[in-house]
């Protein structure tokens, strides 16, 4: 239990999950959700992110393990007095119900009066602008317009907690990020908390205070975006959050946070040990594709290896170079399309370089 | 703006007329492919029934066999005795039918209104030798004094249709209306003067018999509902590999003979029946105090209940199937119980499948025949029964054809009811 998770609005304490009996979907889960964060779980399909989501939600029950929220433990409360709003992939609009109808449901149900309900669903069309449709059905909307109501509907009653499970995977891309950036500012504007899935990692970067990367059941990372993509913990991490090249190699010696690997065609790397277990050891050095010069001054990198350019594709704003050096041919470099950027020809020997401290050895490969 | 209001031409054609040729030849096809059933619908289904329903208000028979005499009674007031002119029409006509050997089959029809009215006619073959010559209405009392009363001549009238020739197609077609059967389906009839008159009260029937008929169908559609949601909301929320078996079971009954499953209810509900020795041996009745549950209304709406009830079933699980899980969990989520999350959104959500299933098992009921001849007693019959009756024992075809327009009257009558209130399009059925 780390130190964020004891005074966390939302936390998960050793929670596991299994359907069968056999197989464990959720293993040994903790995780803390500050109040007023737009915490994102991330992860390939079937990683369990989604029935932690369900947990917390009430509708799938944990194993073992307890789920609290705003400090108290909500285990054996049923879905329907969690007080936690959810907008789920298909929306879930309830198409017999108009609009206002819509999102007057979880207000009635909690007997409000009607003169506050009338008022709270106005304000709730205001704030997804959607004030002059509150008398249609949602068939009679777009997909993004049903996606407002949605969101709407999920905060109207003011919920302790906003569940989000793949809201935006039926839009197409354009409105798709749209609506991140509408979600995004509702949630800054209401300072609402907001645990939200999805296996879109571009769109977990855009929204999000923290990210938490699944897979397997188990908690890769926990962290901000930024720190997401530049300090990835795992190989998997650094794999799964944007473009990354790696090398699979056997740690040589380790010293003061670096380190140096030998890959298979007998280069050695130096790199930062972050995930390393010791001399001897297999590691994966991973580095980004935009953090690789190539035909470097001379001695302006601690690495430098000969490749030869296969492929390229130009992409408008850089050019993507695809190489084969160090015995694989996936070798990745974006070079900028700037003014004075080297010009490259398919085929042609190149020497490519690149700092130290922006290649990090990871875990190796099981 | 003026170009919008423009038609768009291409080539000189409206792009309108453009759009209707390309799509002709589909049209086309797609009438090509319907058409074999179409016709065979329609030679033996649709000419058959519109045929039968006509025999409804079609009376030809006096008129076919009887010529002048039909024309001439209904020149008659029915106030007195007819002239001597009207019976001499009357015996050259009923001498010609009986050389033709029409005679029985005037003798029936007659007889359906008349008591003794068979024997009255079936006498002339006999009496009519015997009389040479005019004056004939003297000689006719003479022969049975019936022939001496207005009612007996008013009777006459009044199974006689007037005969009209119709010209379609170059083919001339003989029809002569009456109202008479429908008037007698719904337990009404003209008097001597032509009056509409209730019938007498020992002769009415068959109101009632719509009434029942109707209220078993009502009770019926009532206990399938009853007894079907449940079971359709379990098949439609139970995983795959149980409901499956549970859809077997629905349907497990259509595999089986209608007539085995009817009489199979027999042998559970008469008094010496399974149900009743159980019962007994149980010492919930006493062996004096069996249960009559069959050859009753009570047998009627118990086999009709379960044979019906796969019919309400299976549109109500079709429709449940398509209500989404997550809308029931959203509903949940957004702070609704269990109990108000089905209310406010199962219900309506599933009331196209009651609709469909209700208006299903209600129109088959209303038809339903076998079942009540078998199992429903004097008190269990309902109007088909008697159709069947008409059709097959009295053969008085006209009348049972205007009992089945009345019934299927009312039971367009109620869908379009059910259309105002609930809304046909609402309506699913799988």
């Amino acid at each position: 239990m780390d130190a964020s998770q004891t005074d966390a609005y939302v936390s998960f304490n050793e929670v596991q999950k299994s359907y069968d009996g056999e197989n464990l979907v959720v293993k040994d889960l903790n995780l803390g959700v500050q109040r007023g964060e737009f915490m994102t779980m991330l992860g390939p399909s079937g990683s369990g992110k989604t029935t932690c989501l369900m947990m917390l939600a009430g509708f799938e029950t944990a194993t073992s393990g307890e789920i609290m929220l705003d400090g108290t433990a909500i285990n054996d409360v049923p879905p329907w007095k969690r007080d936690i709003g959810i907008v789920f992939q298909n929306y879930a609009l309830f198409p017999h119900m108009t609009v206002r109808e819509n999102l007057a449901y979880p207000l009635e149900v909690r007997k409000t009066p009607k003169a506050e309900i009338s008022e709270r669903v106005n304000k709730a069309l205001g704030m997804v602008q959607l004030e002059g449709f509150s008398g249609r059905r949602p068939g009679q909307l777009s997909g993004g317009q049903q996606q407002r109501v949605a969101v709407a509907r999920a905060l109207v009653f003011e919920p302790k907690l906003v569940l989000m499970d793949e809201p935006l995977g039926a839009l197409d891309k354009q409105l798709r990020e749209q609506m991140q950036y509408e979600i995004k500012h509702i949630h800054e504007n209401l300072g609402v908390t907001v645990v939200y899935v999805t296996h879109d990692q571009s769109e977990a970067l855009t929204m999000s205070n923290r990210v938490c990367v699944f897979d397997d059941g188990v908690v890769q990372q926990v962290a901000a975006p930024d720190v997401l993509y530049e300090q990835p913990e795992n190989a998997f991490v650094a794999q799964f959050i944007g473009e990354n090249n790696t090398f699979v190699g056997t740690v040589k010696e380790a010293s003061n946070g670096h380190c140096v690997a030998e890959v298979q065609t007998g280069e050695s790397l130096k790199a930062l040990a972050i995930n390393i277990a010791g001399p001897g050891t297999r590691t994966t050095l991973s580095l980004r594709p935009e953090r690789v010069s190539i035909n470097p001054e001379a001695g302006s990198c601690d690495n430098s290896v000969q490749g030869t350019v296969k492929e390229l594709i130009y992409l408008g704003d850089h050019i993507r170079a695809r190489l084969a050096l160090c015995g694989q041919d996936q070798f990745i470099v974006k070079v900028p399309n700037a003014a004075r950027h080297s010009h490259l020809t398919e085929g042609e020997s190149v020497v490519v370089g690149w700092h130290s401290e922006d290649c990090r050895a990871l875990d190796g490969p099981a | 703006m003026a170009q919008a209001t423009q038609p768009i031409m291409i080539d000189g054609v409206p792009l309108k007329e453009q759009l209707a040729r390309a799509e002709r030849r589909k049209k086309y096809i797609a009438f090509g492919m319907v058409l074999p059933l179409l016709l065979f619908i329609i030679v033996t289904f649709a000419i058959p029934i519109l045929s039968m329903l006509f025999r409804g208000v079609d009376n030809p028979r006096m008129a076919m066999l009887v010529p002048n005499l039909t024309a001439a009674v209904q020149q008659w007031d029915a106030t007195e005795l007819p002239s001597e002119e009207v019976f001499e029409i009357a015996f050259h006509d009923l001498t010609a039918a009986k050389n033709a050997g029409h005679l029985g089959k005037i003798a029936t029809h007659v007889n359906y209104s008349l008591s003794g009215g068979r024997s009255l006619i079936l006498k002339t073959k006999r009496k009519f030798k015997k009389i040479k010559s005019g004056p004939y209405r003297e000689a006719m009392i003479k022969s049975d004094k019936r022939w001496g009363k207005v009612h007996t001549w008013a009777v006459i009238k009044k199974v006689s249709s007037r005969y009209y020739s119709v010209e379609v197609f170059g083919q001339s077609f003989g029809v002569a209306p009456t109202a008479r059967y429908l008037l007698n389906a719904m337990d009404l009839d003209y008097d001597d003067l032509g009056k509409v008159v209730e019938k007498p009260e020992e002769k009415q029937i068959y109101v009632t018999l719509f009434i029942r008929t109707l209220w078993i169908s009502l009770l019926v559609t009532l206990l399938t509902l009853i007894i079907g949601y449940p079971i359709a909301y379990l098949i439609s929320t139970t995983p795959p590999k149980i409901s499956n078996l549970l859809i077997i079971m629905v349907l497990l009954p259509f595999w089986t003979s209608l007539l085995v499953r009817t009489t199979s209810w027999i042998v559970l509900l008469q008094t010496q029946g399974v149900l009743n020795d159980i019962m007994v041996w149980l010492g919930i009745v006493s062996e004096q105090g069996r249960i009559q549950m069959i050859f009753n209304l009570r047998g009627t709406l118990i086999a009709m209940t379960q044979i019906l009830l796969p019919f309400m079933v299976l549109p109500m699980y079709s429709v449940m199937k398509t209500i989404p899980l997550y809308e029931l969990r959203a509903s949940q989520s957004l702070g609704a119980n269990p109990f108000v999350t089905f209310f406010r959104i199962f219900w309506p959500r599933s009331i196209p499948g009651i609709g469909a299933g209700g208006l299903l098992v209600f129109v088959l009921s209303v038809g339903y025949y076998i079942t009540p001849a078998l199992v429903g007693g004097s008190k269990g019959q309902m109007i088909s029964n008697q159709i069947a009756f008409h059709m097959k024992s009295s053969l008085n075809w006209g009348l049972a054809a205007a009992m089945g327009s009345i019934m299927l009257v009312a039971v367009l009558i109620l869908y379009y009811l059910y259309d105002r209130v609930v809304g046909i399009d609402k309506m699913k059925l799988g």
